[in-house]
């Protein structure tokens, strides 16, 4: 059971890790504009060469 | 409009006065500027990249960005371009354009109150999983030392989560207990502290049941219902207020001949205001110089244009039709009639009795019972036991398993369903308990001008009249700006005709067009001008005449044309048992002539915006439940007065504020259709409370009883939640 003493703090870690991406992404304004974001995946205007 | 000031700070009262070299530099520097468009024809990648290619053509942009969801390119550029380039390049690749103020928009663009919300869910979230995490190890049978250090863990993460997700609650409920009143989120606060203060007790003294994760979950599921319900109504104000930002407000001032666009706030007393052909007057004034005609509906309802010349006031809203007009300036800002007649909503508003929601009636019940029970049940439990702890921690269950968590998230969920549904039909709901009080409507009162019309004029007779007569009206219409002409072209068009040859056309604005066809003077206008007889036509319908030299002048009859859909609502309205009224301050012969058309029984005419708001208020006192569609100045008293209210996209700033319901389509027929939803919806959060009530009848006896453990208390909590969400989701 010692092993807890690792295993507990690390799942702590990494969900923080997931909330601390979460809050960046939060505050970048990428929820600004859903419909949009899901959209402009389908323009094949930049799939020869990326967008410079 | 009015630029932030900035806070000054200065050594002596002139520095004050005078800005300093840094704030001049600051604002003479150019900045970029950044333009705001509405584009409502969006809809699909193709469309981004179509707009967001033709504005980055425009000479000076730098970079333009679709926002699809809010429906809106956002434009950076040089500072010296503006809106009308961009507008014509997109209407130039086929998508309509409208100008946003970016200034009004700025305060939706980071929605910090849904931001903060947001942050506070993804916390609660976090903690509540991890929780769990420790807890279903607990209750899978950890025992003694594992079970403390799970325990002192949950309670090390749990506490800080509660101090910061728990901030929306424990503000709303301070602020009740301050006013003296019990709301939802009193009982809710209670639960949550009492949970984790005899948790935290509990672990210290080793015991079995620690309440963390339950705490934690109820705060979870509780901000997913504040958040989806902030959503819904951020959606509509961000709509709401974008519609305002259509109106930029600005105005011409002439100034020594040369004139300036200025902002309508900076015009003073006295100043010449010029306003063009098509543009709203935007102050009070005396005309000074022009002749032409006013469309004067958005105040009194009339459909004809009225003759204006040197001398006559005119009132802020008023639409100038055919001339250009200079303005002596009256009335500004606060004094103009315009605002009076705000002033006049406002005091209707501030009169209007509040709306009890179904979720505050619910909660009048629910928080003192819950509170009365739990206390019971801690005395019972004292005085049978003897034991504070065993007392306190069934006290602290009862609290929690009262599942205000499926109360909170009752009523958000059926609201976010249902507008989603009415959004999509084309109406948006602007007030959360708009839906409740929509369920309950039995009258209709529909405004004429611009509600069931759309506020142009259509012809009516065009087969009375030859094919040379109908070529000579149309060449002499095709010169002229005046709604009546566009209306005659546009169908003479439509039906094939070609306009004849004419010379020396000119408007005479107030009267109507002119010109030469071969060695023959031709007229088209108002019959006195022409040489028509008089009273040949009833004052029902609105003429132009047009006289060829020579020959009897024969008249042109034109109706107001009825919007989409206006028939099929007042049908479907009447089908569902609803009784239709119609009130005008239009002449009666129009208003009997529209209600013929449409179907509608009673009808009021020449009705003045108190008289519209007195009808509506006599019809509440009778116990009748008013549904008002309006959308003029004149509607904005009635609007307020009603029971619930609808106004079109198209009205007036001040109507679609006091309204509750916008219709964003040309469209009537959402209205019968959003009233199916509303009682739909209705019905949906009343079960959703029986649901919630069936729970608790079923879990209260359990933690009364002593049975109630965290286990019991996560099950009833997810179960009833999911089938509350899942209930809402029946909306058809």
């Amino acid at each position: 059971m010692e092993i807890l003493a690792y295993l507990i703090p690390i799942s702590l870690f990494l969900g923080g890790v997931g909330l601390a991406a979460f809050v960046y992404t939060v505050r970048s304004n990428q929820y600004d504009d859903p419909d949009g974001n899901s959209q402009r995946i389908l323009n094949t205007e930049y799939d020869d060469k990326p967008k410079s | 409009m009015t630029e932030a000031l900035r806070p000054q700070v200065a050594a002596c009262p002139a520095c004050v006065a005078a800005p300093s070299a840094e704030a001049i530099a600051a604002s003479a520097a150019p900045k970029e500027a950044r333009l705001a468009l509405s584009v409502p024809a969006v809809h699909c990648a193709a469309c981004i990249s179509t707009v967001e290619k033709a504005l980055a053509a425009v000479p000076g942009v730098h970079s333009a960005r679709v926002n699809l969801t809010l429906k809106r390119a956002l434009v950076e550029a040089d500072p010296e371009v503006d809106a009308t380039p961009l507008i014509t390049a997109l209407e130039g690749v086929g998508y309509e354009a409208h100008e946003l103020d970016a200034g009004a928009l700025s305060a939706t663009e980071t929605d910090k109150a849904g931001r903060e919300l947001l942050m506070r869910l993804a916390v609660a979230g976090f903690a509540s999983m991890n929780v769990m995490l420790l807890s279903v190890s607990v209750w899978s049978g950890a025992e003694d030392a594992t079970r403390d250090l799970f325990h002192w863990i949950s309670a090390a993460i749990a506490l800080p989560t509660i101090v910061f997700s728990g901030q929306p609650f424990f503000r709303n409920a301070f602020a009740a207990l301050r006013a003296r009143r019990l709301n939802m989120d009193v009982p809710i606060v209670l639960a949550i502290v009492l949970a984790v203060a005899t948790s935290l007790w509990e672990t210290s003294l080793s015991g079995e049941h620690a309440y963390f994760d339950a705490a934690l979950t109820l705060v979870f599921f509780l901000l997913a219902g504040r958040y989806l319900d902030h959503r819904t109504r951020a959606v509509a104000r961000s709509a709401a207020e974008e519609l305002a930002a259509l109106e930029v407000p600005r105005a011409a001032l002439l100034r020594d001949g040369q004139e300036h666009q200025v902002a309508v706030s900076e015009v003073q007393v006295g100043d010449l205001v010029l306003v063009r052909p098509g543009g709203r007057m935007p102050v009070d004034g005396e005309i000074a110089q022009g002749t032409s005609e006013i469309d004067r509906s958005l105040l009194t309802g009339e459909t004809l244009p009225v003759f204006a010349t040197a001398g006559q006031t005119v009132s802020t809203g008023e639409v100038n039709l055919t001339g250009p007009l200079t303005l002596r300036a009256t009335a500004v800002g606060k004094d103009t009639s315009l605002h009076q007649m705000a002033e006049l909503v406002a005091i209707a508003e501030s009169g209007r009795s509040r709306y009890t929601s179904l979720a505050d009636s619910a909660a009048k019940l629910y928080a003192p019972g819950v509170h009365i029970l739990s206390a019971l049940s801690f005395l019972g439990w004292l005085i049978y036991s003897g034991d504070m702890r065993t007392s306190l921690n069934i006290a602290a269950a009862v609290l929690i398993i009262t599942c205000p968590c499926a109360l909170g998230l009752a009523v958000p969920a059926v609201t976010t369903a249902a507008s989603g549904r009415l959004f999509r039909k084309g109406m948006l709901i602007k007030d959360s308990t708009a839906l409740e009080r929509l369920a309950q409507v039995d009258m209709v009162v529909f405004d004429k001008t611009g509600t069931l019309t759309a506020g142009t004029p259509e012809l009516t007779n065009l087969g009375d009249h030859d094919a040379t007569a109908l070529q000579v009206a149309l060449g002499l219409a095709e010169g002229s700006a005046h709604p009546l002409s566009q209306s005659l072209s546009a169908a003479a068009r439509a039906a094939g005709v070609e306009p004849a040859a004419l010379t020396d056309l000119r408007e005479v604005p107030g009267y109507g067009a002119e010109a030469r066809w071969g060695n023959k003077q031709v007229r088209l206008g108002r019959g006195a001008w022409v040489g028509a007889p008089n009273g040949t036509i009833s004052n029902a319908m609105t003429v132009a005449w047009l006289a060829i030299e020579g020959q009897a002048p024969v008249p042109f009859t034109f109706t107001d044309r009825l919007r989409a859909g206006a028939a099929e609502a007042v049908r479907d309205l009447q089908a569902a048992g609803k009784e239709v009224l119609l009130m005008s301050g239009d002449t009666s012969g129009a208003v009997e002539a529209l209600a013929d058309r449409l179907g509608i029984q009673h009808w009021m005419a020449e009705s003045l915006p108190a008289d519209k708001a007195a009808r509506i208020d006599h019809m509440t006192q009778q116990g009748k439940k008013v549904l008002m569609v309006g959308d003029g100045l004149n509607d904005t008293a009635a609007l307020s007065a009603a029971h619930v209210s609808i106004s079109p996209a198209s009205a007036l700033d001040a109507a679609r504020v006091a309204s509750d319901i916008v219709l964003l389509g040309g469209d009537l027929t959402p209205i019968a259709d959003a009233l199916d939803t509303a009682q739909s919806a209705t019905k949906r959060i009343r079960e959703n409370f029986q649901i919630a009530t069936l729970y608790n009848v079923i879990a209260v006896p359990i933690a009364v009883i002593g049975l109630a453990t965290p286990l019991v208390a996560a099950l009833a909590m997810s179960t009833s939640s999911i089938t509350v969400s899942l209930n809402a989701l029946r909306l058809r």
